[in-house]
């Protein structure tokens, strides 16, 4: 019966670390301290961006759990770090860590919507003038990165596929980007474009595939890798679409 | 001037993406600075007609050995720093430019900015492992002196 519940903490706490984004080998690395701090010597999991596999030990029954939906939360990650350490250092009980970790499950995240829109917005500006962009093409790209991160939260609610939110969204930019440059108000196109899709790309999803693939998850780092792939291609294809129309 | 513009606007850049990402609120000014001396470096570089993957891996170095030493300092996880911080460096607009060339049939410029991007993001990875393997060098050394002394 411990076992079982010991189990259950080690699953959920991966599943919450994988689902916010963090590292294969962090996920992995968990589990492990978790299973040791419980008196679980020879524990073994294998973390995959789409599941994570966990067993008592070699011989042991597999246990397993399966990750649909992933973003990044890091406040999350923070959350099960502190949890499993103390875990660790034996300051809490099995049924404590559980109720703690189910309760970091539910939360939702710490800043409201307009908050997170209002971020995304001054990013956008900001990278277009990272991108050498001028200054004048800065309220443009605030605007139209807005509405495509404003676009892509909201169109994911309603489509259940990543991909096709994230073309729309990306198309949504490119046609106000658009219209920026043909009422005059914006000077680049490209420069505006580029700044506003920056909410959307999978840059940080593209290092993360490389940093597993150094570390030897290979199977992580090329799934990570096609994630990102994808989604750089909806987002071309979204604004490429507002080229061909032009 | 220039430089000025590209700090206020990275540190804007870092900080925005660290409240999308759901950083904790009191990290949020130090994600931003993270961000801001990470792109400070790349951009000097850059000055310098550097190329674009080597000013990289001196960006994100900088950025993991100042996550490293913010996470010692106000105890999170690394991850909370070095995921902002690296937000300016990280290749999404290459990224985005290659797929845009790739849907408009311009296959060899498309290539071009592919490899690039992903070279860069080799770079950003590479840096950041780099001065994992240094902390853990230190440490280890460090260790080791201890062990003699005790032994002695």
């Amino acid at each position: 019966m411990d076992e079982k519940k010991i189990t259950n903490v080690c699953l959920l706490a991966g599943k919450i670390m994988l689902q916010s984004g963090a590292e294969t080998y962090r996920v992995e690395d968990t589990m492990i301290r978790i299973a040791l701090a419980f008196g679980v010597k020879k524990a073994q999991s294998h973390a995959t961006p789409t599941g994570i596999l966990f067993s008592m030990g070699e011989t042991e029954p597999t246990n397993f759990v399966r990750i649909v939906e992933r973003s990044t939360d890091l406040h999350k990650v923070t959350q099960v770090n502190s949890v499993s350490r103390n875990i660790s250092n034996g300051l809490v009980t099995l049924d404590d860590a559980s109720q703690q970790l189910q309760n970091i499950e539910s939360q939702v995240h710490a800043y409201p919507i307009n908050l997170q829109i209002i971020a995304a917005c001054l990013a956008s500006g900001c990278f277009t003038i990272m991108f050498q962009g001028q200054w004048i093409d800065f309220f443009p790209a605030f605007i139209a990165g807005g509405i495509g991160y404003s676009a892509m939260v909201f169109l994911h609610q309603i489509v259940e596929i990543r991909f096709f939110a994230e073309f729309l969204a990306s198309f949504l930019i490119g046609l106000v980007a658009f219209l920026f440059i043909y009422t005059g108000i914006g000077a680049e196109l490209d420069k505006i474009i580029i700044g506003s899709v920056m909410p959307l790309v999978p840059g940080l999803l593209i290092t993360n595939a490389v940093r597993d693939l150094m570390a030897g998850h290979l199977v992580s780092g090329l799934s990570k890798g096609a994630e990102a792939f994808l989604t750089a291609f909806a987002i071309g294809a979204g604004v490429a679409v507002i080229f061909l129309i032009i | 001037m220039i430089i000025i513009q590209q700090l206020i606007t990275s540190f804007f850049a870092a900080s925005g993406f660290a409240v999308i990402f759901n950083a904790p609120k009191k990290a949020l000014l130090q994600c931003g600075t993270v961000g801001m001396l990470g792109w400070f470096v790349y951009t000097i570089c850059r000055m310098q007609a550097i190329d674009p993957v080597v000013a990289t891996v001196a960006g994100s170095i900088l950025v993991a050995i100042l996550s490293q030493i913010f996470a010692k300092l106000f105890k999170t996880p690394i991850i909370i720093y070095n995921v902002s911080g690296i937000i300016p460096l990280v290749p999404g607009g290459m990224a985005y430019d290659a797929m845009r060339q790739f849907v408009v049939n311009d296959y060899n410029m498309a290539v071009q900015l592919a490899a690039k991007a992903f070279l860069i993001s080799g770079a950003i990875a590479l840096g950041l492992v780099f001065s994992e393997i240094i902390n853990q060098v230190i440490r280890k050394i460090k260790w080791k002196n201890v062990q003699e002394k005790c032994e002695l």
